[in-house]
């Protein structure tokens, strides 16, 4: 296996005339924390809602290029969507819990796959609830309604959801922007024990948070990747004036 | 200038208090006119028998032939309603979500069916029935009322549906869920109460109406048995012998109102409450 999970060749986005991604080429590298930097509108969030192709529901974006995951090319007009989003976990910037119980926003994309057995079904829930470090605080209601939760655990909840259907790569788009400090400290915490057996990719503008997780940073304005590397070298050592005037800003 | 903001709160506080009082009015004195001048003629006899001769003279009988005939008419206008209008309504806020052009034509053209007056409904059914030779019967009203309530629960349905975040929708298709599955067990439980809302209003709509009925279910006094006999409506019941110049047949109009409102409370109760225990799981 190639040490990249996904490589992303001359991808580009399109918005009507405006282009929000410019011939993006990028490789991100397995089992590790990639986090996309970047200041507001900059295409982050677009370059992370093409890696599970959420940016079919836009009827207004216009991609071209390749995103391939494990060597497939997910953009292929007979490639399996169902295969290529379960690949992959999503946590939004503000959670989104299903319109069920605790226990059927996990189990709902487990009966996707297929999995009909309770008893499985239970241990899976378990499992990853556990994995999200939300099983002590719901073990005694699972069967209780999702948006009754607070908003932190709420998030967690859909960590736990997109861990169900056994993913190799997590998708984060800001997921601790709507979350108070705790709550943040308790995803990132999880993140940095989960990329023991995932992938993760995460957007953020806050730059200590990109300090603290991750592994490779992409710097990324105005639809193109300005700059990449590890932590180190973006941080202390950048080599382009767009972003050592957004370090000097940003903090 | 702290006094004038004061005195502006003040004043809209009570505009909207005075506007809410009166419709609350409005909807008592309806009932309390109904009420009074029909419960003299309400009885037993009103709602289980079907008029005997001379019935519209003031003699004995009861309207239990329109009763029957109302409710196997708007429940099944409203059944095929529902059938016809739920699939068309998520499909406009999923399936063809990237088709905007498209799904703003169809807006508009079911808001305009919306205002299309019911009788002009009922003129399009008694054409095309006589075209295929047909009599006025349950079948031909159920027609007629199903299509000018489709546009109503759909519309009414759409915007519901519009509330719901696109998020999710993509917490859903992250999944790997299907356009289908996400339609039906997220968008449709989200959105159960407007689907009630809707329900109710297509519905009601249904069982009110008189004038796409006067010609296509027609009038009788007895009850309906099959999709092919003419079917008598409360609302034309009401009409009927309201127009008459006698005053026991004019009293029962009004009992006849008050059957019509009280089913329409009641129906609109039952499925306040029987939803009620799903809405607690919505966003």
């Amino acid at each position: 296996m190639s040490d990249n999970i996904i490589s992303i060749k001359n991808l580009k986005v399109d918005a009507g005339n405006a282009p929000i991604l410019k011939n993006i080429n990028l490789e991100i590298p397995r089992n590790k924390i990639t986090v996309l930097l970047g200041p507001s509108g900059c295409g982050k969030t677009t370059l992370l809602k093409c890696l599970n192709r959420l940016t079919d529901l836009h009827p207004q974006l216009k991609v071209s290029g390749q995103v391939l995951i494990d060597g497939e090319d997910i953009f292929h007009p007979k490639q399996n969507i169902t295969r290529v989003r379960q690949k992959m976990g999503l946590l939004s910037q503000k959670p989104f819990p299903l319109p069920m119980s605790i226990y059927k926003n996990i189990t709902y994309g487990l009966k996707i796959k297929g999995i009909k057995d309770k008893k499985q079904l239970q241990s899976i829930v378990e499992q990853n609830l556990d994995d999200a470090g939300l099983w002590e605080e719901v073990k005694d209601r699972l069967h209780a309604p999702a948006t009754r939760l607070s908003i932190g655990q709420q998030q967690r909840l859909c960590l736990a959801r997109g861990l169900a259907v056994g993913p190799e790569i997590i998708l984060a788009d800001e997921p601790t922007s709507a979350l108070d400090p705790i709550s943040s400290r308790k995803i990132e915490e999880k993140f940095l024990d989960l990329k023991n057996s995932y992938t993760l990719i995460a957007v953020t503008h806050i730059l200590r948070q990109a300090k603290r997780l991750a592994d490779h940073i992409v710097f990324i304005y105005l639809g193109e990747v300005v700059e990449q590397g590890t932590p180190d070298a973006i941080f202390n050592n950048p080599q382009t004036a767009i972003l050592k005037e957004y370090l000097q800003s940003g903090h | 200038m702290k006094n004038k903001k004061r005195l502006e709160e003040q004043f809209f506080l009570w505009i909207m208090r005075a506007v809410t009082a009166s419709i609350i009015l409005v909807f008592f004195l309806i009932l309390l006119v109904i009420l009074q001048k029909g419960w003299r003629a309400l009885s037993w006899q009103m709602v289980s028998e079907v008029p005997e001769g001379g019935f519209y003279f003031g003699k004995s009988g009861g309207i239990l032939n329109a009763i029957i005939g109302s409710l196997y008419l708007a429940l099944g206008s409203t059944f095929l309603a529902v059938l016809i209008g739920l699939p068309v309504a998520l499909g406009m806020n999923i399936h063809f979500v990237r088709k905007k052009r498209w799904v703003s034509a169809l807006r508009f053209l079911l808001d305009a069916l919306w205002g299309v007056p019911t009788i002009v409904f009922g003129a399009f059914g008694f054409a095309i029935m006589t075209y295929f030779h047909l009599r006025a019967s349950l079948l031909a009203g159920i027609i007629t009322v199903t299509l000018f309530i489709v546009p109503i629960f759909i519309r009414a349905l759409d915007e519901a549906l519009r509330t719901i975040p696109i998020g999710l929708l993509e917490g859903s298709y992250s999944m790997g869920a299907t356009k289908t599955r996400t339609a039906y067990s997220v968008f449709f439980r989200q959105a159960l109460p407007g689907f009630i809302s809707a329900l109710l209003l297509a519905f009601g709509r249904s069982i009110g109406d008189a004038a796409s009925v006067l010609f296509t279910a027609g009038y009788t006094d007895q009850i309906p048995h099959s999709l092919q006999d003419p079917t008598a409506t409360l609302p034309l019941a009401i009409f009927f012998q309201l127009s008459s110049a006698i005053p026991e047949v004019k009293q029962r109009a009004y009992a006849a109102a008050l059957i019509l409102t009280g089913i329409i409370l009641f129906i609109s109760l039952i499925s306040r409450l029987a939803t009620r225990k799903f809405k607690k799981n919505i966003l």
